[in-house]
């Protein structure tokens, strides 16, 4: 096995414990069709799933009257593969959004992006949020798709020192590490997940050599 | 948080919370949980190397936070953060609400932070006109029901999903069912708006990384990712011993403190925040930041050559997930603000000696918070410690001053001991325990029977029993300590026949003294450094290959306090180590030393468990010598569950807190009684005394032995 075989299975391992979905994908056209499809065939605002079903005061209740169609949101996209995209999610009658996402803080149903680098070790993504719309993305959505490029494995965060203290020098700068879904255990201990965060988390492994 | 008076109002509170049948289970299953998980989420790495370097690189950004601060300040502001420093927790509270009143802000919303606990922020906003939510879940329901954590990880631990359905269903004003998964969706829901409407938020910090003048949030919930993106004002209150140089710093803690706090090899999130992001709610585009260091006492602490290493705490909250009291009464009672051992500690230097003073008497001194520090800090020494400086400023209560004075000569107190010989004689009625005692001795001690003086001590039977060596091979001398002199002198006796014949030459020194041990659990430091000196006289290390204890308790306090309490003498220093270092508990000179085989037993296959003494598996690290031992005496080994945690006795403590005693004790016989033994082995006298006095009353046939009665019993002769 090369090493980023053997790092493709320990991340695989380790971020499938914490309940992520892992697949891979061989370039990116596919990862968009993932996520098409994934929003296609999720319920909008995951009624059983995040919250409207069950008996909410008004203000709250209102949030869920804001939600219609069913949105992607994926900020961190250049122009070509945006289009791409965008042509994908029309088909199926979805919404793509790259902007904006205060406009949508109930919730939106996918935010995908393109991680940095993925930390084997422990299943976890790193991910330069500076950009506001990429934050929020990869916090109100439902699911978080994250596209993960093989060649930006590493075993662990100590074999990332350099980059990530590059990244904590840019003036401002806003690093995510995310491992797995939103998670509670706060009553009685008993793990829940999507708290405040995505309920899922899939990541798509990128054969990018 | 603390309001007894006194004592006896702190232990009428425990009591209460004893009767809490809902937190006694939900603690006892998080007890036992915790520990599997945190051992698989360590499996395979080097806990104790890892444990060492953090502890060595907290100890070098504790001798230089002024530095550190220094150095944070000008990289985030560089990068245009505004940094405060705070004196106080006032100040803290005052720097903030006035950031509030500058940017116009009304609602303010907040995630978990230990350090906004600790400065009662949200009382202060509050009462400023501010809506202040906190996010965090466990917080979000405390907050509802206007209480404090119990738990610094898990800080509604103590409540049930029936209360909080109850909880919800009066927010909401919508009848919520008792599940938890939807409960969690609902209080999704009614925050979002929360964060929405925000103007500001309040995070606390895990690491202020001077190098970039970066913050780190350590979190799983992702509310923390909220707090920090959606309102235009960002606040995070840090305390200086969050300060670390590097990154590197950061990222060898993150190893450490998810696995150590809830068993996770990582959190769901890892927030690194450097200057005033981009956000779209402010006026300019960006978000106002601002960071506030919190002192309140941190600065001098970092000055205190014992306690400095309290600011190593990385609040991952494992010292009160193994603490055996912590289990039995949560953390309401266990704590002021920061809960378990470390909560013990700060309290005093956070909160005042008020706030402390009963608290710091209410630990049985195991050492398992101590075995799971994240940090390395000595805990349970650190809880002595600051009783005894309690007690310094305050006075000796009446009861530690007969002690202390009893204690400081070795002839006045053997007097005493026989002298209540003498006396008892009307409560024994010729038995092995006090049947009638006066009410006044036997107050709440009714969950065990008490053993009678034996009648005559081991030191007065020495010259009978002591065995003649021709050529020795090693050179013994025996420290027997209170409880095998004078109230079970037959398990030393019992020793002396296993080592016999062996060419072993044994001493008992007629100058020794208690170890001194009782006196530093009641805070008479003094009075323990002076029984140690004793000890050290008695005893000259130079003319013995080793010191040997049958007393698990002793051993340890001779082997790992003497060098502390007598170390900085330099007359005596070199003697003090050489003493310890020589210092040996019994299975491991049986064990390790003589090489006892199976040939030199003919055990009955007799089915026996074993209770691991904390001052034995902790206090000396030795886990395998009698269990290996029980075997080849030919003994039927029952493993029973928890056989390493504490048996509740704890000396003095058991009479301090004799209901929290009897509850720790019952666990365990029940785990004994559960393994089918017929026989209970252990080290300790002590254990011997609240093990054998706990089956007594509950009239168990199952028998107590010390492994070297156990062991004699069954000597090839």
């Amino acid at each position: 096995m090369t090493n980023i075989d053997e790092l493709v299975t320990t991340f695989t391992q380790k971020a499938q414990a914490v309940s992520a979905v892992v697949a891979e994908v061989n370039e990116l056209r596919q990862a968009f069709e993932y996520t098409v499809d994934l929003c296609d065939h999720k319920e909008a605002c995951q009624l059983l799933l995040a919250g409207c079903e069950a008996p909410l005061s008004p203000a709250a209740g209102d949030l869920c009257q804001r939600r219609r169609d069913k949105i992607i949101a994926a900020p961190g996209l250049d122009a070509a593969d945006y289009q791409a995209l965008d042509t994908l999610s029309r088909a199926k009658g979805l919404t793509l959004i790259r902007d904006g996402l205060r406009g949508y803080l109930a919730g939106i149903d996918i935010g995908l992006t393109v991680v940095d680098y993925g930390i084997a070790e422990t299943g976890t993504l790193v991910l330069n949020s500076n950009n506001e719309e990429v934050r929020l993305a990869t916090m109100i959505s439902e699911i978080h798709v994250a596209v993960l490029p093989k060649s930006r494995l590493r075993q662990s965060s100590t074999d990332l020192e350099t980059e990530l203290e590059a990244m904590m020098r840019m003036r401002p700068g806003y690093t995510a590490f995310i491992t797995g879904a939103s998670r509670t255990a706060d009553i009685e201990r008993v793990l829940a997940l999507g708290v405040h965060g995505p309920l899922e988390l899939h990541i798509l492994l990128w054969e990018d050599r | 948080m603390q309001t007894a008076r006194d004592v006896k109002e702190y232990r009428e509170e425990l009591r209460r919370a004893l009767d809490n049948e809902f937190l006694r289970q939900a603690m006892d299953s998080f007890a036992v949980a915790y520990r599997a998980s945190r051992a698989k989420a360590f499996a395979g790495m080097d806990v104790d190397g890892l444990i060492r370097e953090i502890a060595q690189a907290k100890d070098d950004s504790i001798s230089r936070l002024d530095e550190l601060y220094d150095e944070f300040k000008q990289n985030a502001e560089a990068a245009g953060v505004k940094v405060h420093l705070a004196r106080t927790a006032e100040e803290a509270n005052q720097i903030i609400a006035g950031i509030a009143a500058a940017a116009g802000v009304k609602q303010i919303v907040k995630s978990k932070s230990m350090t906004s606990e600790e400065t009662q922020l949200n009382r202060h906003l509050e009462a400023g006109g501010y809506e202040v939510t906190e996010t965090d879940l466990g917080e979000f329901i405390i907050q509802l029901r206007h209480e404090g954590p119990t738990h610094m990880v898990l800080p509604a631990i103590h409540l049930s999903r029936y209360q909080v359905a109850d909880l919800f269903t009066e927010v909401t004003r919508q009848k919520q069912d008792v599940d938890i998964e939807r409960l969690v969706k609902v209080a999704r829901r009614e925050l979002r708006p929360k964060f929405v409407a925000a103007d500001m938020g309040i995070s606390g910090a895990n690491f202020a990384i001077a190098r970039t003048g970066t913050i780190a949030l350590v979190t799983n919930e992702g509310n923390g990712r909220l707090v920090t993106t959606l309102p235009r004002v960002h606040v995070a209150l840090v305390g200086l011993d969050k300060l670390t140089p590097t990154l590197s710093d950061a990222l060898r803690i993150i190893k450490a403190l998810p696995r150590n706090a809830t068993g996770q090899a990582i959190t769901s999130y890892i927030t690194w925040i450097t200057g005033p992001n981009e956000c779209a709610a402010s006026p300019t585009g960006k978000k106002e930041m601002h960071v506030v260091f919190l002192d309140n006492g941190r600065r001098a602490l970092a000055h205190d050559p014992k306690f400095a290493q309290v600011l190593r705490c990385v609040r991952c909250g494992a010292c009160a997930n193994v603490c055996p009291i912590y289990r039995m009464v949560g953390g309401h009672q266990y704590g002021h603000i920061y809960i378990g051992a470390i909560g013990l500690i700060l309290t005093y230097f956070f909160h005042g000696r008020d706030k402390a003073k009963n608290l710091v008497q209410n630990c049985i001194s195991c050492g398992a918070c101590k075995s799971v520090c994240t940090a390395g800090i000595d805990l349970p020494e650190l809880i002595k410690a600051v009783h005894a400086r309690i007690q310094d400023e305050t006075g000796s209560s009446l009861s530690n001053t007969l002690l202390s004075q009893a204690l400081k000569s070795r002839r006045l107190f053997h007097v005493l001991l026989r002298s209540a010989k003498l006396l008892q004689k009307p409560f024994t009625g010729g038995g092995p325990y006090l049947r009638h005692l006066p009410h006044m001795f036997a107050k709440d001690q009714s969950f065990r029977a008490l053993p009678a003086l034996a009648d005559k001590p081991f030191r007065d039977t020495w010259e009978e029993i002591r065995p003649r060596v021709v050529n020795p091979k090693w050179r013994v001398a025996l420290f027997s300590g209170c409880l095998h002199d004078f109230v079970f002198p037959e398990q030393l006796n019992a020793a002396v026949r296993v080592l016999a014949g062996r060419d072993v030459a044994l001493d008992f020194p007629v100058d020794q003294s208690c170890c001194g041990l009782p006196a530093l659990m009641m805070g008479e430091a003094a009075v323990a450094r002076d029984v140690a000196r004793q000890n050290v006289m008695a005893i000259d290390p130079a003319k013995f290959d080793y010191i040997l204890t049958t007393c698990a308790s002793c051993a340890s306090h001779l082997k790992k306090a003497y060098p502390t309490l007598l170390g900085h003498d330099p007359q005596l220093a070199a003697r003090v180590a050489e003493f310890s270092a020589k210092v040996i508990d019994f299975s491991s000179f049986v064990q390790d030393v003589l090489k006892l085989e199976q040939a030199d037993f003919i055990g009955d296959g007799k089915k026996t468990a074993y209770h691991s003494p904390c001052h034995l598996c902790r206090g000396l690290g030795v886990v395998a010598a009698p269990r290996e031992l029980i075997g080849k005496a030919g003994l039927d080994y029952r493993q029973s569950d928890e056989e390493d945690v504490c048996c509740g006795f704890g000396g003095t403590y058991s009479t301090k807190f004799p209901e929290l005693s009897a509850e720790i004790l019952k666990k365990k016989l029940d785990h004994v009684v559960q393994s089918g033994a017929e026989l209970l082995v252990t080290d300790c006298p002590g254990c011997i005394l609240q093990l054998r006095g706990g089956l007594e009353r509950r009239g168990d046939p199952i028998k107590v032995q010390h492994i070297a009665e156990a062991l004699a019993e069954v000597l090839v002769k």
